[in-house]
């Protein structure tokens, strides 16, 4: 069920986790960043209206999947995007290239649930086993 | 059948709970849990416990790596946990103040009773709700310049008196005069001032509210009274934010930045949301300037909504500030890092303290405590969840012996936010709270939920523990009239 939608709440008492999952690990990170929307918003009241690309480099993939998870963040709390499918480019050891699909809040459309603060290392896991699998804390 | 600390954790009494360094090789210090018996079972059942054995593991940690009785699961440092590294040779983690920079609590006084108060609470919540920007992505009615949110960010809440809002008198009891030293806008990433600007002047969502609530105990009545707390039926208001996505920005800058120091100078951690630097080093000192800029701003931001409830509460009750009395008691922040002295092993030393989730708690006759509280101690702002208490209390001597002048600073979770959705609806606690005289407006029915008190430890038992403990004395409780959550 968890692997057809291509991610799952992870419990925890203060905040929220994701672990999501992918045939490949380039899904997987797709699939953690639309968890993390899912959590803002209810994504099927999401329209793809507009696209933003991001491209980054890291020291390994577990900080990859932190700063661009931060930069989404970013990008909705600047500019109010809600982001709700992902296009991973390219991901390798240390740069990761998207494009995120989505549109700006429309306070009359979205209700908006949750507060993101950002994407934490705490219990952060990327696995390539079994195609892509990862896992992120957010602070709520 | 054994208790489940057994084996696990040394029983010092009745309240505190030693972990031996042998339970983690790498443990520096011991850890030691600030708890009642029955709270340790929730404790050792989730990642809490583990969290204050890992940050015993930072460079320079002297004396143990504490945690409070609202002790909880957090990222990294547990919530509810404090750490004091030596400056010289220690190190500073952003993740052991968290993303919310100065989160705090603001409280104050009226001449307003519960009677005079209950016919209008509804009116009153609604005009709070209004005028006081709250949710997810909302956006302050103040606009400022990226010159002036530098300014804010060096002079805090003395920027938003200056500007009219609120007054003098209520600087001077706010903690750090509302204006750390040594911010420097310049370590603040252009990201984190673009996520500032728009949100300055907003409750903000989560765990944050307003809320009018009644005097309904009073332990020390003396004490009370220099605060401003005559008597039982009293109305006070209760104020808790931080500095919002400033903040937030700022910490995952410089978890990022550190997470590259901490291979710069080879420091072994557990756990990578610990990433830090020496406090002496570049990258330390560039997080402490950039962290008291995010303070500094979260200062402002509740000296702006302190303003604005006073103005509904003009509004609703036609009467002056002066007639309505309502002086600002104290402002306390519960998440940050801050340069302070103490005597370890006999021998006066500087520390980084880091309070995750943990209220100042200063004795009398500290000199950062003002004037007007020096005989008394500092006030300690308490929040519990909303359907049940919050309290008043005052640091101790204890607390400068045995927690670097820190005590608990709310009730602490207990559920996760899906559970407590899981089990609760929004409107249902909405319903519940109004059948028990409490007016609730959220902008959220889902954080509602979250936010329930069966989602929190109870706020009474831990502050039992605290006060027991003597890590800071009660003062007062009060319970919940009218709340708005973000």
């Amino acid at each position: 069920m968890a692997k057809k939608k291509g991610f799952e709440i992870l419990d925890h008492t203060a905040d929220v986790g994701i672990i999501a999952y992918g045939a490949d690990l380039k899904q997987a990170f797709a699939n953690a960043a639309k968890g993390l929307f899912s959590l803002i918003t209810d994504l099927d009241d999401v329209k793809e209206v507009l696209h933003r690309d991001a491209e980054l480099t890291a020291t390994d993939e577990e900080s990859l999947l932190v700063e661009w998870l931060n930069e989404l963040i970013y990008q909705f709390d600047t500019e109010g995007i809600i982001f709700k499918r992902f296009d991973i480019i390219e991901l390798d050891n240390t740069r990761l290239k998207a494009r995120g699909y989505g549109e700006k809040v429309d306070r009359s459309r979205h209700k908006l649930m949750m507060g993101v603060k950002a994407a934490t290392y705490h219990m952060l896991k990327v696995e390539r086993s079994d195609g892509g699998k990862v896992q992120v804390l957010f602070d709520i | 059948m054994a208790a489940p600390w057994q084996g696990i954790l040394n029983k010092i009494d009745d309240y505190r709970w030693e972990i031996p360094t042998s339970y983690k090789p790498g443990m520096a210090v011991p850890g030691l849990i600030f708890a009642s018996e029955s709270m340790l079972t929730h404790i050792l059942g989730e990642n809490a416990f583990q969290q204050v054995a890992n940050v015993a593991f930072l460079p320079g940690i002297v004396g143990h790596s504490l945690a409070m009785p609202d002790i909880h699961w957090g990222y990294g440092f547990p919530i509810g946990g404090v750490a004091a590294t030596r400056v010289k040779d220690g190190v500073v983690s952003p993740g052991g103040v968290g993303f919310d920079i100065n989160c705090g609590v603001r409280l104050l006084r009226t001449n307003l009773t519960e009677a005079e108060v209950k016919p209008k609470i509804e009116q009153l919540v609604n005009e709070l709700f209004v005028n006081i920007p709250s949710g997810v992505g909302s956006e302050g009615k103040i606009r400022v310049s990226e010159k002036e949110l530098s300014e804010v960010a060096v002079r805090g809440s003395r920027w938003a008196v200056e500007k009219g809002y609120g007054d003098a008198e209520d600087v001077i009891v706010t903690e750090e005069s509302g204006c750390m030293k040594g911010a420097n806008p310049d370590k603040v990433s252009a990201k984190a001032k673009k996520r500032g600007i728009p949100q300055l002047g907003t409750l903000g969502s989560g765990n944050h509210f307003l809320e009018v609530e009644v005097v309904d105990e009073l332990y020390d009545r003396e004490a009370a009274k220099a605060m401003g707390i005559e008597d039982l039926g009293q109305v006070l208001i209760l104020i808790h934010t931080g500095s919002r996505g400033f903040g937030h920005q700022v910490c995952t800058d410089y978890v990022e930045l550190l997470g590259q120091a901490v291979k710069k100078y080879t420091i072994s951690l557990p756990d990578r949301q610990l990433a830090c630097a020496p406090v002496s080093s570049p990258e330390g000192q560039d997080y402490l300037a950039a962290m008291a800029c995010a303070a500094n701003y979260a200062w402002a931001n509740r000296q702006f909504i302190l303003h604005w409830v006073r103005e509904c509460f003009i509004k609703v009750f036609g009467k002056s500030q002066p007639e309505l009395g309502m002086r600002q008691i104290y402002d306390v922040c519960h998440n940050i890092a801050k340069i302070e002295e103490y005597t370890v092993n006999g021998k006066k030393e500087r520390l980084c303290v880091h309070r995750k989730g943990a209220t100042r708690a200063f004795p009398a006759g500290h000199p950062d405590v003002p004037d007007i509280y020096r005989s008394l101690g500092q006030p300690v702002l308490i929040p519990g969840d909303m359907g049940r208490f919050s309290y008043v209390a005052v640091g101790t001597e204890v607390a400068m012996k045995e927690t670097f002048g820190s005590t608990c600073h709310g009730a602490g979770r207990l559920q996760s936010r899906s559970a407590a959705k899981r089990s609760l609806r929004g409107s249902d606690v909405a319903k519940a709270l109004a059948e028990r005289g409490i007016i609730v407006k959220a902008e959220s029915m889902a954080s509602l939920a979250e936010e329930a008190s069966e989602a929190y430890k109870d706020v009474s038992e831990v502050v039992e523990v605290t006060h027991n403990a003597g890590i800071s004395r009660k003062v007062a409780r009060a319970r919940p009239m009218g709340v708005v959550k973000g």
